[in-house]
């Protein structure tokens, strides 16, 4: 197999216009991840904005205003900027070494589906600096009408960036897609493919599906905005509520945008460390089907206060609670790939340890907001606050990080310090527990969410989670100052890195080379 | 298949699983650390609370067993025990058992919450109606059986909030004109809303709806013990959504027929002032107050406004040109396409006498306006359109 790998041509350009030009896929790949790295620090100080000024009942720190434009910014930054091209940065490095193909199947496309990102960002954050104009969208990143028709030119300025976003997401999903079915070495069937690769093409897939629909939605929101539409006012004959559906028909797909890669991490990590195959790698693969294909009939159950009919209610209650089933299976997997292995807990397991954990914590409390007559007492409160955290932070975020630790010795060529990754480990795990688990008890007794102020009762448990915001916001830096170390040095990793570690990625050196697998490797 | 028949089955599938779970709820009282909901003081509120813990408790099971066997791998299973890895990968069996018996286990939450839930949409033979308005951001309530109206908006002193002043007991839970409500009576509540979506939200009650304009949204609650029950808006609607609380004040009904005689006393002195000529003092000092409730969301309390989103009242255009145009702007709104948002007609709103004492009060005493006027009810009633 590395006979294959003799001859290659490492040209290309340096300094700034290798990243601005290139068109490949490991290049592309790390521009993606640095992207989501940088946005994952904006997001954060938004939401230590936000924590900041819930330490306390009254106002300090921010206006109500400026509080709802950190609400409304901090969601779609970790959304579409952190937790997506993350994603998207994983699949560029990984899916080409993964499968035995050289690239992805269309580099130039590539390499514009990077770079529609800074721009479309800058749009987004420049809203920040028009305060005197109304600031940024501050109608929460679901921006539901007519509130969001009455926000500033921030609304429009969002409006285009998430177009944008969508424009490159929707261009990475059909790369993604054109490279895993046409460019698999000879030999890698479907059914042998790595479990992320296969989640990923799913996702891929809902993608496709789901980012124009979004782009739809708010065209008509800009529309009702400036041009004299009135699709979702009431007085003009449009209706409010019709927003609500479209969006959720694309925003609960989206959820799952979010959240199967990062089962496809932790289908690679476990598997390793506890030196033991997968367990149930096929039902893996149909669980990930059920969900995805679950995910298109289930939006309305974030719109259970909205007054739909007691059918309707029923048909997505049962819905929403099936999910549980092809969900439940995947825990259930994981636990069984750990039981009987021969388990080392290196910060990549214990990032994929907690994430199985915790988020399972997210699922169960999903389960409960489910159950409609409950839900109208969960609905718009800290209970559905806490509960999306721990799926998208210790959930897609935990599974983030031990994916990155994971392949940062074969991307840089070089081990990361494991006692610098242990503290970042256990202070984030530390700090998210204390941030998101009290909210459970603070919506169950009453606060809603999206208030830049409280009543006297809820005190003490914010104050709490303030604290453990911030433990778990400053535990990144850890990550950033380790990562920086890994690149400039450390002990040189070997082909395979782990002792369990299994993969045509680990056949190749550490760092890969610039082009990998030009001539394709033979699947056993 | 009537809704009886589902009501009944459904009913008794539930009590058997909430009896078997009921036995697990008894010890944990931890309603009192705040820990789980608010006392529930409805019938649907209790079932709620019911339904709640029952499906909480089953997940903490699933959630205990399933984990014991993770840490229990993690503690033995571990390489430096020297444990050795087995090979095995799937087993059809094991992998046919935690499909089918999660798919039994929702089919045993499903059953119980059907039930609660058609429960919560059954308004039939209500005794009472009321209709809930959301405006940005105040509630207004009206009766139109017993033609009462008024708006209800937090009484909280702005002192508090920008922490000058001690927090009371129901800081940011008080309004100045709390909704009436008779105990032991099914009153069915119809939602809507004035400007952007709201919901109208009191945990006690078990009641929580979005108010969404061009829509009426209908729900339903008795309340069994008179007192007081505090809630929120609960749909995001803008900069002060935190800031329009909801309070029930549940009474006999005895005491409801008492209040209702009282608030028709109320209104008609309300409009008798209509008819009277005001001193500018009185019309300042009773205009500060209006413009707190009604102004000050947008506005300012020193009406200042917010840059780029709602305009500034001090050294304004309006507040200082003819009394006229600045009447009329109260009473019908203002587009002016510079700003994102419409001000909103309070001709329904506001009485004249109200109207008046708004302009007086903006006209002469709010931050460097002065320009001397005095605008009587009279006036404001004859600009009415």
């Amino acid at each position: 197999m590395t006979t294959a790998t003799a001859h290659h041509d490492e040209h290309h350009p340096s300094g700034i216009s290798r990243w601005l030009m290139t068109t490949n896929h490991k290049d592309i790949g790390t521009l993606y991840l640095l992207f989501s790295l940088l946005m994952f620090f904006v997001g954060g100080s938004m939401a230590l904005v936000i924590r900041a000024e819930l330490f306390q009942p009254g106002l300090q720190i921010v206006t109500p205003h400026f509080f709802n434009q950190m609400t409304t910014m901090h969601a779609l930054v970790m959304i579409f900027g952190v937790v997506m091209p993350a994603f998207v940065g994983f699949a560029n490095w990984q899916i080409p070494m993964m499968i035995g193909a050289p690239d992805m199947a269309l580099p130039r496309m590539n390499n514009w589906s990077f770079w529609i990102l800074p721009f479309a960002f800058t749009l987004l954050l420049s809203t920040l600096f028009l305060q005197s104009q109304g600031g940024a969208p501050a109608g929460g990143w679901t921006l539901y009408p007519p509130l969001s028709v009455q926000g500033g030119i921030g609304t429009d300025f969002a409006i285009l960036s998430i177009h944008m976003m969508g424009i490159s997401s929707v261009l990475g999903a059909i790369n993604v897609i054109a490279t895993i079915l046409n460019m698999r070495a000879p030999g890698m069937t479907l059914m042998k493919m790595p479990l992320f690769v296969w989640t990923w093409l799913i996702t891929a897939y809902l993608l496709l599906a789901v980012m124009p629909v979004l782009a739809g939605a708010v065209t008509m929101l800009l529309t009702d905005r400036h041009f004299g539409t009135h699709f979702f006012n009431a007085a003009g004959g449009g209706d409010p509520v019709l927003f609500q559906h479209v969006f959720w028909f694309f925003g609960h797909p989206e959820v799952y945008i979010l959240i199967l890669p990062a089962f496809g991490l932790a289908s690679q990590i476990i598997p390793t460390f506890a030196r033991k195959p997968l367990f149930g790698y096929a039902s893996m693969v149909y669980a990930t089907a059920s969900i995805a294909f679950l995910s298109f009939i289930v939006w309305a159950h974030h719109m259970f206060t909205v007054g739909l009919p007691l059918a309707g209610e029923l048909f997505f209650m049962y819905a929403t609670m099936l999910i549980a089933v092809p969900t439940g299976v995947k825990v259930f997997n994981w636990l069984s790939t750990m039981w009987r292995g021969s388990m080392t807990f290196e910060t990549p397991m214990l990032f994929a340890i907690a994430f199985v954990f915790l988020f399972t914590i997210g699922g169960l409390s999903g389960l409960m907001l489910a159950i409609v007559p409950a839900d109208f007492q969960y609905q718009d409160t800290y209970f559905v606050v806490a509960h999306f955290h721990y799926v998208l932070v210790s959930g897609a975020v935990f599974a983030i990080l031990g994916g990155a630790y994971y392949w940062l010795p074969k991307w840089t060529g070089h081990m990361y310090s494991e006692t610098l990754g242990k503290w970042h480990f256990w202070l984030s795990a530390i700090g998210f527990n204390l941030a998101f688990f009290p909210q459970h008890f603070l919506g169950l007794a009453g606060m809603p969410r999206r208030i830049p102020d409280y009543a006297l009762q809820f005190t003490e448990f914010n104050q709490w989670s303030t604290v453990g915001a911030f433990i778990l916001g400053f535990a990144q830096l850890i990550f950033v100052f380790l990562v920086i170390q890994t690149i400039r040095g450390g002990k040189k990793a070997t082909s395979q890195v782990w002792e369990g570690a299994e993969g045509l990625e680990w056949t190749l050196t550490s760092p890969p080379p610039y082009h990998s697998f030009a001539v394709a490797p033979k699947i056993k | 298949m009537s809704m009886t028949l589902i009501k009944q089955f459904t009913g008794v599938v539930s009590r058997l699983i909430l009896g078997g779970c009921l036995w697990l709820t008894m010890p944990t009282a931890f309603a009192a650390y705040g820990l789980n909901f608010q006392k529930p003081v409805t019938p649907v509120a209790q079932r709620i609370l019911e339904l709640h813990n029952m499906i909480l408790i089953i997940c903490l099971i699933i959630f205990v067993i399933v984990f014991s066997f993770m840490f229990y791998s993690i503690y033995a299973h571990r390489k430096s025990r020297g444990y050795k890895a087995a090979k095995f990968h799937d087993n059809t069996f094991l992998e046919l058992v935690w499909t089918v018996i999660p798919f039994l286990i929702l089919v045993g939450m499903a059953v119980p919450s059907t039930a609660t839930l058609v429960d919560t949409y059954d308004t039939s033979k209500s005794d009472l109606t009321v209709k809930i308005t959301g405006y940005q951001w105040k509630w207004k309530y009206d009766y139109p059986d017993q033609d009462i109206s008024f708006f209800s908006t937090l009484a909280t002193p702005r002192d508090q909030i920008e922490n000058k002043a001690a927090k009371g007991e129901h800081y940011l839970l008080e309004v100045d004109n709390p909704i009436v409500l008779p105990v032991g009576k099914k009153v069915r509540f119809l939602v809507t809303a004035n400007d952007v979506i709201h919901a109208w939200w009191v945990p006690q009650l078990g009641v929580k709806k979005d108010a969404i304009p061009g829509f009426i949204n209908e729900i339903w609650a008795r309340v069994d013990e008179p007192g007081v029950y505090r809630g929120q808006c609960a749909e995001l609607c803008g900069q002060d959504h935190g800031f329009m609380p909801i309070v029930v004040n549940a009474v006999s009904p005895e005491d409801f027929t008492k209040w209702i005689a009282m608030q028709k006393d109320k209104a008609a002195a309300e409009s008798a002032g209509g008819n009277k000529t005001w001193t500018k003092e009185e019309l300042v000092e009773k205009g500060k107050k209006a413009y707190a409730s009604t102004c000050a969301a947008c506005h300012g309390p020193e009406g200042k406004g917010i840059p780029g989103v709602f305009p500034a009242i001090d050294g304004s255009k309006i507040a200082s040109g003819p009394a006229e145009e600045h009447i009329k702007t109260v009473l019908n709104g203002r587009a002016t396409g510079k700003f994102g948002a419409q001000m909103p007609p309070f001709a329904a709103q506001l009485s004249d006498t109200d109207v008046a004492a708004i302009v007086t009060f903006e006209r002469n005493a709010l931050g460097s306006n002065k320009t001397g006027d005095l605008i009587q009810p009279s006036q404001v009633k004859a600009l009415r359109k």
